[in-house]
C-alpha cells in the first residue's frame, strides 16, 4: 500500500516523458532512491505493472539504485556511510565526533528511461 | 522492422507534483497569516491528546481548526470537536498518509480568513507520512515512551525530516528503560536543527515549552 502513491507518481512522470518523446514502448526506467526510504523494490515494480497495464509503459523494468546514507563530520569533514542505523553508531569514523550531518540518503529521483522510438 | 532504443533524460523528483501542490497550500496559508502544523506519530503515541492539551493551553487566545485524518473513523474528530474547535475529517480510505491533494480538499471547508492556527493530525504511522509533504510550515513527530527509544533507528526518515520531536508519556519513564538522552542523541545526528519537547499529556509536565514554541511560530507568521 505504502508504495502505491510513490509508484503512481513514477508512472505519471514516465508516461508524460514517453508521450512527449513519441516513444512506442518504455523498456526500462532508472530510479535513484535514498537508503532511508522504506520502499521495497519488489512492490514498486508490482504496482508499476498494475498501473501501466495497457499503456506504452507496460512491461517496463524499474532499475532502482539505492543512494547510500552518507554523513559528514562537522569537526574533521570526513565522509562516512551508514548501512544500518540499528547496528552502527552515528559517530564519525575518524575523529570520532558525534557532530555529524546527513548529506545523502533521502532521494526520490527519476534519472532517465530507455524507450523504443 | 528495426526499432531504435533511445535513452530519454528525465531528471525529475518523483514527488514533485505533490511538492508543487504543497507549496501552493503553504503560500495560501502564508498570505492569510495562518500557521499550519502537521502532527505525525504512531497510533497511540498521543497525537490527539497533544492536540487537545494544546487547545486547552491556548485557551481561546487563537482561532483554531483541526484537520483529522484517519483511514475510516470519526473518533478523533468527535473528541476534538467536543472542545469547541472546528474540525474537518479526512478519510484516506485505506491510504496510509495524507497528501497535499487531500489537504487542499479539506481546507475548502475551513473558514481560513477567520483562523490563526490549523493543525493536521496525520494518519497514525511512522513510515508513509514522512514521504508526503502536506504543505505544513512545520512538521511535528511524536514518539511516546512505551514505543521504545529505538524508533529513530527503525524509522530514520520520519525523524530526519521533522522540525520538532515531542517525546510524550514521560509519566511512563519509571516503568521502562527508555532513555530520553539516547533518543535525542540519535535524532540529533540525523537532524541537527530539530527541537525537542519531552512532556506528558497526562500530567501536563513539560507542556509549557511546547506551547511557547507554538505561540512563537504563530506570531512569526503574523508578523
Amino acid at each position: 500500500m505504502h508504495e502505491l502513491s510513490v509508484t503512481s507518481s513514477i508512472f505519471e512522470i514516465v508516461e508524460k516523458h514517453a508521450v512527449n518523446n513519441h516513444a512506442k514502448r518504455v523498456v526500462a526506467v532508472n530510479l535513484e532512491i535514498g537508503a532511508l526510504s522504506d520502499l521495497k523494490n519488489e512492490w514498486i515494480q508490482r504496482y508499476f505493472d498494475l498501473l501501466s497495464a495497457g499503456t506504452i509503459a507496460q512491461g517496463a523494468r524499474l532499475m532502482i539504485t539505492r543512494v547510500p546514507a552518507v554523513f559528514r563530520c562537522n569537526q574533521c569533514q570526513q565522509l562516512f556511510e551508514i548501512t544500518s542505523f540499528i547496528t552502527e553508531e552515528l559517530v564519525c569514523r575518524q575523529c570520532p565526533s558525534e557532530d555529524v550531518v546527513m548529506i545523502s540518503g533521502k532521494e526520490y529521483h527519476i534519472k532517465d528511461m530507455e524507450a523504443e522510438i | 522492422m528495426n526499432r531504435e532504443i533511445k535513452l530519454i533524460n528525465i531528471k525529475e523528483e518523483i514527488l514533485s507534483e505533490n511538492k508543487g501542490l504543497a507549496d501552493k497550500i503553504r503560500e495560501r496559508f502564508e498570505k492569510k497569516k495562518v500557521f499550519y502544523l502537521n502532527i505525525m506519530g504512531s497510533p497511540g503515541s498521543g497525537k490527539t491528546s497533544l492536540i487537545m492539551k494544546t487547545i486547552e493551553a491556548l485557551g481561546g487566545r487563537y482561532r483554531m481548526a483541526v484537520i483529522e485524518a484517519d483511514i475510516d473513523s470519526l473518533v478523533d474528530s468527535e473528541k476534538v470537536a467536543a472542545l469547541g474547535v472546528s474540525t474537518v475529517q479526512i478519510h484516506t480510505g485505506g491510504f496510509c498518509h495524507v497528501d497535499a491533494n487531500m489537504v487542499e480538499k479539506a481546507i475548502e471547508s475551513l473558514p481560513i480568513d477567520e483562523l490563526d492556527l490549523v493543525i493536521l493530525e496525520n494518519v497514525g504511522n511512522l513510515v508513509c507520512p514522512a514521504e508526503s509533504d502536506t504543505g505544513a510550515f512545520k512538521n511535528v513527530a511524536i514518539l511516546s515512551v512505551p514505543e521504545g527509544d529505538d524508533k529513530p533507528l527503525k524509522y530514520p526518515l520520519m525523524f530526519s525530516l521533522a522540525d520538532v520531536l515531542v517525546i510524550n508519556k514521560l509519566d511512563y519513564l519509571h516503568m521502562s528503560d527508555f532513555s530520553t538522552q539516547r533518543v535525542m542523541k540519535r535524532v540529533k545526528a540525523l537532524n541537527g536543527g530539530i527541537h525537542f519537547f519531552p512532556l506528558s499529556c497526562e500530567t501536563s509536565d513539560g507542556l509549557a515549552p511546547w506551547i511557547s514554541w507554538l505561540e512563537h511560530e504563530i506570531s512569526s507568521i503574523r508578523a
